[in-house]
């Protein structure tokens, strides 16, 4: 497989940054980063992972189905994650989560027609100080509002 | 960025440099602001004599456990001709605490230094900071600033001709809460699945790959060259008697002014909650009050309200320190309801490892769904508190305890409020178990 420029020196890095012979640390970062480049993990990325990382197939397949974060479809190009635990949930955050979802006219891990959202109910992110929260891709945003988040989707839905 | 507005009352030791007017966290600005010369004080130093500093400053383990980090490091066999390994604990993921991101946001190379004192004490010559995937801005931030550290010299070999190598990578994890707890993290860090492992041996003498490794949270190593500055016993005044200095404190839920704060250990509840956060939102009675995180027992306002923020308050009350997450909850709060979606968290986030968690989180979320849907009877509120019981203690990490311990301490605190949700009076038993399950 070929990937970015980018994503190659990234992996040449990953492989580095681990002692002889323990190239399987970089197994999850590998996935974790080539996940974002190809939208998805492909049966095609395992088989890449595990030959560079030099480990079995299955050592790749078996962390893909435990950590929540890896996924085998692809996402939404702007993955919307709203926090509903306990920090988020005392100021809101269950209330946002069904606005976003009305909205966007999907559901928990549901991506819209276009393709351009998709929606996640999720575990506490770390904003907890913050709340509610709602992370978009890798961005956080922090004290979110019905309205706010409705303007921060309408100006991702506009093309650019 | 700081995200909230500093208090008056916060005592600035780790988070000093962040509030100086244009600091940016960039090596130079570290440096400017007497930044790595901590780390070469401890190269002067014998291993034995910075141990013997962080044991004086009564420093405990930041990331909720609060075990003494000077003793946690003398277990490291630095005999060993195993190569040794420092990783930091940036798992950040029990919900309420959001400190961590604090300090890596804005003054990563405060990090950096306490991870160098760290392997010039045990000679590691490899460092790993794990941060939880969903970070990854962190992670950007990090290792930029461990390619800055690179730059000027504070990485390498032969650190500024002080003969110590020292390399640091960040590592990205991909979604467990799991992974916060220790073993787990190294089973992650090792390229597995998150599954805990049995101690003993513990990370110290067999921990990454198998060999010595010194193993903290973010705010633990954050707070090792602040102790080498002002001396251990400066720094353990800054607490009180068995905690020393300061603690990030995340005041989350229905405060008027939620942020995080540096309080020192000892602070008294009273104050954190009616000046540093501007009191319970909207005046009301502060109903309910988790110490830290998620995973501690609840104390009901009038137990909290004369406590103090130390490990030792808190577990005379029946709960703990923990991360430093407050959760305060108002009169209006549905105490099943909180119940619930803390339980509905451990069910995702338990690894399925051990029996007793995998599926008492999850019997006790259909239960606790029940009840708070109003269909349950009188004897699912035992049950409730009989199974999460049954779980303390029975399981290879605390991931089973941290499900148990807020749920039994609700259930027995504000019984009350599961009755008054009951279908039926409450002498009127009995659901048989098949249909708990058509309910799942």
């Amino acid at each position: 497989m070929t990937f970015s420029p980018d994503l190659e020196a990234r992996f040449e890095k990953l492989v580095a940054s681990y002692p002889e012979g323990r190239t399987r640390s970089a197994v999850i970062p590998m996935l974790m980063y080539a996940q974002d480049e190809l939208g998805a993990v492909t049966p095609e990325l395992v088989a890449e992972v595990a030959k560079r990382c030099k480990v079995p197939p299955i050592q790749v397949e078996e962390v893909i189905g435990y950590y929540s974060m890896l996924h085998r479809k692809p996402q939404g190009k702007y993955h919307v994650q709203v926090c509903t635990n306990i920090s988020c949930l005392l100021v809101g955050g269950e209330e946002l989560y069904h606005h976003a979802s009305k909205k966007l006219g999907i559901g928990h891990k549901q991506t819209t027609a276009d393709g351009i959202f998709s929606l996640e109910e999720v575990e506490c992110m770390g904003a907890c100080s913050w709340a509610p929260a709602v992370e978009i891709n890798y961005d956080f945003h922090h004290h979110v509002t019905a309205e706010k988040l409705d303007v921060l989707l309408d100006s991702l839905k506009k093309p650019q | 960025m700081l995200f909230n507005e500093p208090h008056p009352l916060e005592t600035r030791v780790l988070t000093k440099r962040m509030h100086e007017p244009g600091y940016n966290g960039t090596v130079e600005a570290y440096e400017r602001y007497g930044g790595y010369k901590q780390f070469l004080k401890a190269v002067e130093m014998t291993p034995d004599d910075i141990i013997g500093e962080v044991k004086t400053s009564n420093l405990r383990g930041r990331g909720g456990a609060g075990f003494p980090t000077g003793m946690k490091w003398g277990f490291v066999p630095r005999q060993s001709p195993k190569p040794k390994y420092i990783v930091v604990n940036g798992d950040e993921s029990e919900p309420g605490t959001c400190k961590d991101r604090v300090l890596i946001e804005n003054d990563p190379h405060l990090l950096i230094e306490g991870c160098l004192i760290a392997a010039r004490v045990v000679g590691a010559e490899r460092g790993y900071v794990y941060i939880r995937g969903e970070y990854r801005y962190l992670i950007d931030i990090m290792e930029r600033a461990i390619d800055e550290a690179y730059r000027a010299g504070w990485l390498g070999k032969n650190i500024k001709g002080t003969g110590i190598n020292f390399d640091l990578r960040a590592h990205s994890g991909a979604g467990a809460y799991e992974c916060g707890e220790e073993s787990a993290l190294l089973e992650s860090l090792e390229g597995k699945r998150g599954n805990p492992r049995i101690r003993p041996p513990f990370p110290a003498v067999a921990g990454l790959y198998a060999s010595p490794t010194v193993l903290n949270n973010v705010e633990t190593f954050a707070a090792v060259p602040s102790i080498l500055e002002m001396g251990g016993k400066a720094w353990a005044d800054l607490g009180i008697e068995k905690a020393g200095g300061t603690k990030l404190t995340c005041l989350t839920g229905h405060f008027n002014k939620p942020g995080v704060y540096e309080l020192t250990l000892g602070f008294p509840v009273e104050k954190m909650i009616n000046e540093v956060g501007g009191g319970v939102r909207g005046g009301r009675k502060m109903k309910a009050f988790i110490p830290g995180g998620s995973s501690c027992p609840v104390l009901t306002g009038d137990e909290a309200w004369p406590l103090n923020m130390d490990y030792d308050s808190m577990a005379k009350a029946g709960s703990m320190l923990g991360s430093g997450g407050v959760i305060l909850m108002d009169e209006t709060t549905d105490m099943v309801k909180a119940a619930l979606r803390i339980m509905h968290f451990y069910a995702h986030e338990s690894c399925g490892w051990c029996i007793p968690c995998r599926e008492g989180t999850a019997w006790l979320k259909k239960l606790l769904t029940r009840l708070d849907a109003g269909s349950g009877s009188a004897r699912d509120i035992d049950l409730v508190g009989d199974l999460a019981k049954n779980m303390l203690g029975r399981t290879f990490c605390p991931l089973g305890d941290a499900a148990a311990l807020p749920t039994m301490s609700i259930v027995k605190k504000f019984r009350h409020e599961f009755e008054a949700k009951l279908s039926r009076p409450v002498s009127v038993p009995v659901t048989s178990p098949d249909q708990l399950v058509s309910l799942g």
